[in-house]
């Protein structure tokens, strides 16, 4: 990232948990302004939906943390990476920029994953590696089974991550990947982000569990519970299932226990499924707001870097808005496109 | 030039895909040591190895994901199931996956796999083992269906098939595995989308694909001793379909029937009655008639099955009344 020389200027943390991990001061501050990223671009859409410029979003808000520290752990371009439509933060770690999640959901032509053709929130791109997927959930499990299986066959060094949300995880095509996956020991992460809610039918309705890293033990794989508003926690446990799959001992699942803030969509009103007593509880918990109060104990932010990049972040982002807006739509004549190879 | 079953053609399509190309593989339910349901894929692991030959737990929508998965990243997988009505449990891989993901992703990625499933009754299996569904999938933009009636189209549409880098539902037919017919030594490759008058004649034209070819057959040859030249055409692709070879033929003979063994309700004769009419309407000397199987579910009793599925008797007593 740009801002890179601007941490130099503070001392390095020997002792620090970040670097207990491995992960340097430049590094754990590029996590944040990642954060500060996905916030941003989510917050943004937010207001262009209410404004009526776009159609539809999909939130990744209060869930920044556990996509933000597992995309870290992901090797960029070589690892195989299918999110879920919540994954705004993993898809900018990897490499799409704001101006690409922008083209995407102004339904552009320049828009990377599929030239104004894809719904917002599908993320896909190629050259990164990162796989669309189509709407109902779940369904990609199956599919990254059948990606780390092709990596296998071919005997390419490919970790596939897979991301879902909780809800995913009640259908039988859930339990047909993590099985098949399991038996022949694939090289798959499976990272479940669960936020408490099918859209809205709590935990408590979809399962009679409460951690669904238990159901792992039934696929012959390690099922890990992390705190999936902690970010480094995130990283750490992505980095060793990615560890784990490399070696040839197969698949990990992981829970990451997290919250959404916002409603599920655009076209959905939580306060007729949910308190704001319990919003406001896990707002309380915000990993923005944690992973920045750890930056200042160590003393790689102060309010002067905060609010420099905040800035940035705003500019790149009010700058991605503009260049969608003005960039041209599909044209017509293409409506065809793509249907078929060779059409 | 040999004489092979339906069966023997398929297994020689795959093993020489297979043999031709290290990136093709096989997978589905019981289809390794097992060799498949229906013995298509005898052989094979023998050959090829567990690696290249995979059974698969009993999970249809797993299966084609993982299909799905592979194909999008550089695999020509050809996946199993047992027959098109489990395929059902997959159809939402099938539809929604395999069929729009290259559209959804602006062209990035193809998906060069080919679903095999088996269809048809006449087995006493009853309700939900005997459908015709091919249909269902050829609604489907995205997707290719391929439907071969004899060896020689079986071998050849399937090899053209692995080939091909789209989604193509490979519909065969149970009845017709063990059927037999010539097929050339060497390469055999039969194109998509091209259908193939099998009987030439100048007073009618049958219209029909699958199994349901022979039944037409049949008819044709009755009808001939009764003085009546029945033109035959066999769709082999029903997605993308072949107008012109049809509406050449039915301007030809001015009579058409649409035989089917699926319900015609929606099916493939309502599609192609559809398109005659817009192409050869005014070459038309009677409205277009259609046989399909009884709109009921598949009976077990086997005289009741019998009765649901067309026979020659029912295109014999169409095209005479047609013709006279």
């Amino acid at each position: 990232m740009d801002s890179a020389e601007e941490t130099a200027v503070v001392e390095s943390h020997q002792n620090s948990r970040h670097a207990e991990l491995g992960l340097s001061d430049e590094t754990v501050v590029e996590m944040y302004y990642r954060l500060v990223q996905a916030r941003t671009v989510d917050e943004k859409m937010w207001t262009l939906h209410r404004q009526g410029k776009i159609h539809f979003i999909i939130s990744c808000r209060g869930q920044e943390g556990i996509q933000i520290g597992s995309a870290f752990a992901l090797r960029r371009g070589e690892d195989f990476v299918m999110p879920y439509y919540r994954d705004t933060g993993v898809a900018l770690v990897l490499g799409m920029t704001p101006r690409d999640l922008m083209l995407s959901v102004f339904a552009r032509e320049a828009d990377p994953a599929s030239g104004g053709r894809q719904m917002p929130g599908h993320f896909g791109y190629p050259r990164l590696r990162i796989i669309t997927g189509s709407s109902p959930v779940a369904t990609q499990l199956p599919q990254a089974a059948g990606v780390a299986l092709a990596s296998k066959i071919k005997g390419e060094a490919a970790v596939t991550a897979v991301y879902f949300g909780d809800g995913a995880t009640s259908k039988g095509d859930w339990h047909e990947g993590l099985n098949f996956a399991g038996i022949h020991k694939l090289p798959v992460v499976f990272i479940c982000e669960n936020n408490g809610y099918a859209i809205s039918v709590p935990q408590n309705k979809q399962m009679a569990i409460r951690d669904i890293a238990d159901r792992a033990a039934g696929y012959g794989f390690p099922g890990i519970i992390v705190d999936g508003n902690d970010v480094l926690a995130s990283y750490t446990v992505t980095k060793q299932a990615v560890q784990r799959a490399l070696k040839g001992d197969g698949p990990t699942f992981i829970e990451a226990k997290t919250f959404r803030v916002a409603p599920h969509s655009s076209d959905d009103d939580d306060r007729r499924y949910r308190s704001r007593e319990e919003v406001e509880e896990w707002k309380r918990r915000d990993p923005i707001e944690r992973f920045k109060r750890y930056l200042e104990e160590v003393n790689l932010l102060d309010d002067s870097l905060d609010q420099r990049i905040r800035e940035m972040v705003l500019e790149e982002v009010n700058e991605a808005v503009d260049f969608a807006e003005k960039s041209p739509l599909p044209s017509r004549e293409d409506l065809m496109k793509y249907v078929y190879y060779n059409s | 030039m040999a004489v092979i079953t339906y069966r023997e053609a398929l297994n020689q399509a795959l093993r020489e895909e297979m043999r031709r190309d290290s990136n093709v593989f096989l997978m589905g339910e019981d289809i390794g040591v097992f060799e498949g349901a229906y013995k298509v894929t005898a052989g094979l692991l023998a050959e090829f190895g567990e690696k290249r030959v995979r059974d698969t737990p009993i999970a249809e929508e797993e299966i084609v994901g993982l299909g799905v998965g592979a194909a999008m990243v550089g695999l020509r997988p050809v996946v199993e199931m047992m027959t098109i009505n489990f395929s059902l449990l997959a159809a939402d891989q099938i539809v929604n996956h395999a069929a729009k993901l290259r559209y959804m992703f602006g062209g990035a990625v193809k998906i060069p796999m080919v679903v095999r499933m088996p269809e048809g009754g006449g087995h006493q299996l009853a309700a939900s083992h005997s459908q015709s569904l091919a249909v269902w999938y050829a609604h489907i933009p995205g997707l290719i269906v391929v439907a071969p009636s004899t060896p020689l189209d079986a071998k050849g549409l399937l090899k053209t098939a692995i080939r091909d880098d789209n989604p193509i539902v490979f519909v065969e037919n149970e009845t017709l595995y063990n059927t037999r017919g010539e097929v050339p030594d060497g390469e055999v490759l039969t194109p998509i989308g091209k259908a193939e008058i099998t009987r030439k004649g100048d007073d009618i034209t049958i219209i029909t694909h699958s199994r349901m070819l022979l039944v037409a057959m049949t008819a044709a040859k009755q009808l001939e001793e009764k003085g009546i030249s029945v033109e035959v055409v066999d769709l082999r692709t029903l997605r993308p379909l072949d107008k012109q070879t049809v509406a050449d033929s039915v301007r030809k003979t001015t009579r058409a029937v649409v035989l089917e063994e699926g319900w015609p309700t929606y099916g493939v004769s309502a599609e192609v009655a559809a398109f005659v009419q817009e192409m050869a309407f005014d070459y038309l000397d009677a409205p277009i008639r259609r046989i399909g199987g009884a709109e009921v579910p598949m009976p077990y009793a086997k005289n009741l099955e019998k009765a649901a599925i067309p026979d020659d008797q029912a295109v014999i007593a169409a095209v005479t009344k047609m013709v006279a």
